[in-house]
């Protein structure tokens, strides 16, 4: 059977306004993941061994127990104890916490990589600690995060699919219903598979880009 | 808890396919990751391109599109496979060009030295390669393998889409059948947890006794 470029260019523009969504998608859960990380990197470094080790063991758990199941369980258990979300929303705040986890690791390195030194001049120079985190620490921790958050949101983007078994309407699911509509299934996973893949290219190139100026 | 005694025989025929499964996919994903790994370090331009090529799409397609693509699509070139099998094919390709940029930067990472102690030595390629600088390279490899492979058994939930009935599937199927949620699916996240450790715990100790020998205290 061979690819028929009528067909695959008549659905073209219904991929690209779903890919909108996809899109749409991995920022906000992005950001979310952001927000969440933060907490949960502070909460690593909490006074309190309990709290420490209660997220500790929180993350690492989260981090080894698939996003498909943790999805279903928002999904399914959510709404009985009252709490009923738009799938879509349900569906962000999935993945957004679920790369919170690594992303918490990563706030972590970036700022264990800043020297003690730093930390120690700052107090000698009589900053006060909210000084120094703004004004030395962060501004020599946060660069090199950057382009391993931009991959994490690379990684995201990729996860996205899995919303589509929470019936959230992206790119893979339209992609699906057209497929399922008219049994063509060739064009339309195909076409999806490109986008992804010219997406994904043009976001890691962009990462390579900032990675080589932050270097310099 | 009365639920998930009831359906032990459930939820571990599931738990037997998700093992089986990773396995596979992890023999497939490590073979890729090996052979491609290495091509991108050929001295011929074609093999690193094919190399390349290969790892940019799999890595650069969700792995659900390319499970999709493996079960809808094939069939129509008059490929039919079971969906365990693509399955397996599609998490092992997917995660072996993943793996291929470990080995590549785990062989890349072994001092030139070695390769030219072992020329003056008058080895071979071949057997510079795998009596001296794989064996170096593998310590270097075994902590982000054992992180890929939590990641691929984490992908596996993905094959309940294309009907393999693996444990994610089967917390479906209880939470339709006995319309529970939270026990189903808490189980099953239990589940991959504790394959999770298993896998961890295995690789910690290959990890030592990769380590017996080597020169390398402050390797981790």
């Amino acid at each position: 059977m061979p690819f028929d470029f009528e067909f695959a260019k008549s659905i073209l523009p219904h991929l690209l306004e779903a890919s909108v969504i996809t899109i749409a998608a991995t920022f906000v859960s992005f950001a979310i993941a952001l927000v969440i990380g933060l907490f949960l990197a502070l909460g690593l470094r909490s006074r309190f061994a309990l709290v420490r080790r209660g997220i500790w063991g929180a993350t690492q758990f989260i981090r080894s127990t698939p996003l498909l199941v943790q999805l279903y369980f928002l999904f399914f258990v959510l709404p009985e104890i009252g709490i009923t979300m738009p799938p879509f929303l349900t569906g962000v705040i999935g993945l957004g916490a679920h790369y919170s986890c690594y992303i918490a690791e990563v706030y972590r390195a970036g700022l264990e990589s800043v020297p003690k030194g730093q930390w120690e001049a700052a107090v000698a120079l009589n900053y006060g600690r909210s000084r120094a985190m703004t004004e030395i620490i962060l501004p020599q921790a946060i660069p090199p995060m950057i382009p391993v958050l931009a991959n994490y949101m690379i990684t995201m983007f990729k996860d996205t699919p899995v919303m589509a078994s929470i019936t959230v309407i992206e790119l893979m699911q339209t992609a699906n219903i057209i497929a399922s509509e008219r049994f063509l299934y060739v064009e339309p996973m195909t076409l999806v598979g490109l986008i992804f893949l010219a997406l994904s290219l043009v976001a890691s190139f962009g990462v390579r880009l900032i990675e080589g100026r932050l270097v310099r | 808890m009365s639920l998930i005694y009831e359906a032990r025989w459930v939820l571990l025929e599931g738990a037997l396919n998700t093992i089986i499964i990773t396995l596979a996919a992890s023999l497939l994903a490590g073979a890729m990751a090996f052979s491609a790994g290495l091509a991108r370090l050929s001295s011929i331009a074609a093999v690193r391109c094919i190399a390349l090529v290969y790892i940019e799409v799999f890595r650069g397609v969700a792995l659900l599109v390319q499970l999709f693509w493996m079960f809808f699509v094939l069939p129509f070139f008059d490929i039919h496979l079971e969906p365990i099998t693509t399955a397996i094919l599609a998490i092992g390709l997917c995660n072996g060009a993943y793996g291929a940029e470990i080995v590549r930067s785990a062989i890349s990472a072994v001092p030139r030295g070695q390769r030219e102690a072992a020329c003056a030595l008058n080895y071979t390629r071949l057997q510079t390669l795998w009596r001296i600088v794989v064996p170096q390279a593998i310590p270097m490899m075994l902590p982000p393998f054992g992180n890929l492979m939590i990641e691929l058994l984490k992908v596996t939930a993905l094959v309940s889409l294309i009907t393999v009935h693996d444990l994610s599937f089967q917390a479906l199927t209880l939470q339709q059948t006995t319309m529970q949620t939270a026990a189903p699916f808490t189980a099953v996240l239990v589940g991959y947890f504790l394959i999770a450790l298993v896998i961890t715990g295995i690789f910690r100790l290959a990890e030592r006794r990769a380590g017996v020998g080597l020169d390398r205290g402050g390797l981790r």
